[in-house]
């Protein structure tokens, strides 16, 4: 993943102040760890592109990149491209809202509270140590073949990393720190305002992330087990029809659209997180 | 005024750890406690502040009984505890939320100004070394004005050369507005350069042990024979203390510590 480049992104302005020329350094450093990353694949994708052009391979099980690069302009230009997208966002964009909400109510309650971690904490862990997926047969018998199960199962998903990762981020919160709040005579809002929620937030955008991620995982699960459209279905209509170009275009519409939600968030929460640099001068260091 | 009365503290453990202490600080006047480890002086400092109760006895000021946390006591703790999401401006004027901005922005400035730190204003705490984040703290205390300044080793994890340039810094700033201090260390040179008054603690309960007063005028010379005099006199009590008997002889107390 590129998590680490995306620190980097958020940390840039803050370092910016003292002088300009070691950010350009550590500028230049960025682009060439990206340019090095992309040479491998970039180097077999147009060897496969030459060697279906010199007629080494007809490409049909594998094909090149022209291939695709065509499938996604015909499925882009037919609009199909944009209906299945938006079938497919709008289920993560529910599931995600549904499991984040879920899991950040518990998560505080759970790390707010001693007695209400002792009744909920060791039931939530044992539903987590099940396989997500063996939940769909079930969800399904519930809530129906249409969105609603889809929906519950990218919820479940999401919920159980924003649970543990808000529990976790409270229950580390500096007691040091807390007591400079008291010494202040803060009441209890602006106790949580001004010392809690700044102090959580780093956890918590971690936590929105990996569910985030876990959200674009059981989309997929969802739309496999039963759907009309969305950029799963098209993965499915691919292999039944033989139509391997198609299965590679929604994979990578997959990974444009899951690292751009990613980007999304980190940009949203990025001006609430420029005094957390420590990883990235770790990582430039 | 700042009354103890038979201050006495038991963790719900069971430990004894602060026991029948009272004193009486008249405003303006700097206090220092000493004492081995163990003996209480955190305890003591807690309670003063309101962050702890205490089981038996109270601290009163000025006519109001300390329960909680109290706008006209400050605290500066034995690391900076700045907040990390904060500029240094921003952790200045933190306990200034109920002032308009206008007004809290220039009590900041002119705080930062006066801890030599004006052009720290804009930087995140991380970016501080150790003895300008505790100057950072301090004026995050002195900025709200209390009439007492609570101190617990303030100073305790920096090194020599700054720990003494901050003894003089924090005199310096006393003059302002000559607030109350009470300053928990275990540095009796520090004691002797900061107080008018030094109280000694003995451990297992913390109790009071000795009360010396320092009349040395300031600026304090180091150096000077009384300085040393003051020194044995407070080695020798703290010796008494640790050793729960009468001292041997104040050179050999020196010697051990």
């Amino acid at each position: 993943m590129t998590a680490d480049a995306d620190t980097l992104r958020i940390a840039a302005p803050a370092q910016a102040g003292a002088s300009g020329r070691p950010r350009r350094k550590e500028g230049r450093r960025r682009w060439r760890g990206v340019a090095l990353g992309l040479a491998g694949p970039v180097a077999a994708a147009a060897g496969w592109e030459l060697a279906v052009r010199a007629g080494l391979s007809d490409g049909r099980l594998v094909p090149p990149p022209s291939r695709i690069a065509e499938t996604f302009a015909d499925l882009a230009a037919t609009g199909e491209l944009a209906r299945h997208t938006v079938a497919t966002v709008l289920r993560v964009a529910a599931g995600f809202g549904l499991g984040a909400l879920a899991g950040t109510l518990m998560g505080a309650i759970a790390g707010h509270s001693g007695l209400a971690r002792s009744l909920v904490d060791p039931t939530l862990q044992a539903l987590r140590a099940i396989p997500s997926i063996a939940w769909v047969p079930l969800f399904i018998l519930w809530l129906g073949i249409f969105e609603a199960s889809k929906v519950a199962l990218i919820a479940v998903g999401v919920f159980f990393p924003v649970y543990l990762g808000v529990m976790g981020a409270i229950l580390s919160v500096d007691r040091k720190i807390v007591e400079v709040g008291r010494i202040f005579r803060l009441s209890g809002p602006a106790m949580v305002r001004r010392i809690l929620l700044p102090a959580v937030l780093p956890g918590y955008v971690v936590s929105l992330r990996a569910g985030l991620g876990l959200g674009w995982m059981f989309v997929v699960a969802a739309e496999f087990m039963g759907a009309s459209e969305g950029l799963g279905y098209l993965l499915v209509d691919g292999q039944q029809l033989g139509k391997p170009a198609e299965i590679v275009a929604a994979i990578v519409a997959f990974a444009v659209i899951g690292k751009t939600t990613d980007w999304l968030l980190v940009a949203a929460t990025a001006p609430f997180l420029r005094w957390e640099d420590v990883v990235a001068q770790g990582e430039t260091g | 005024m700042l009354i103890l009365k038979d201050l006495g503290k038991t963790y719900v453990n069971g430990v004894r750890a602060l026991d029948a202490v009272s004193l009486d600080v008249p405003p303006g006047e700097i206090v220092a406690v000493v004492g081995g480890s163990g003996c209480g002086k955190s305890t003591l400092l807690r309670l003063v502040s309101g962050l702890d109760r205490p089981t038996d006895g109270g601290v009163v000021l000025d006519g109001d009984e300390i329960t909680a946390p109290h706008e006209r006591i400050g605290m500066v703790f034995q690391e900076p505890r700045l907040l990390p999401w904060l500029t240094v401006a921003g952790n200045v004027g933190f306990g200034l939320a109920a002032l308009a901005a206008g007004e809290r922005d220039r009590r900041v400035a002119a705080q930062l100004a006066r801890v030599g730190l004006a052009d720290k204003a804009a930087v995140w705490p991380r970016e501080l070394s150790g003895g300008q984040a505790q100057r950072v703290a301090l004026a995050r205390a002195l900025v709200t004005r209390p009439e007492v300044l609570l101190l617990d080793e303030p100073f305790s994890a920096l090194d020599a050369f700054t720990r003494a340039d901050l003894q003089d810094h924090l005199l310096d700033l006393w003059h302002d507005a000559e607030p109350t201090l009470v300053v928990v260390t275990h540095d009796v040179d520090e004691a002797i350069a900061l107080a008018d008054r030094i109280v000694v603690m003995r451990p297992r309960p913390g109790r009071i042990a000795a009360e010396i007063a320092v009349d040395l005028p300031r600026p304090r010379d180091r150096d000077s024979a009384v300085w040393d005099a003051v020194k044995r006199q407070v080695l020798a009590a703290l010796n008494g203390a640790r050793e729960g008997r009468p001292t041997a002889t104040a050179e050999a107390a020196a010697a051990w510590w």
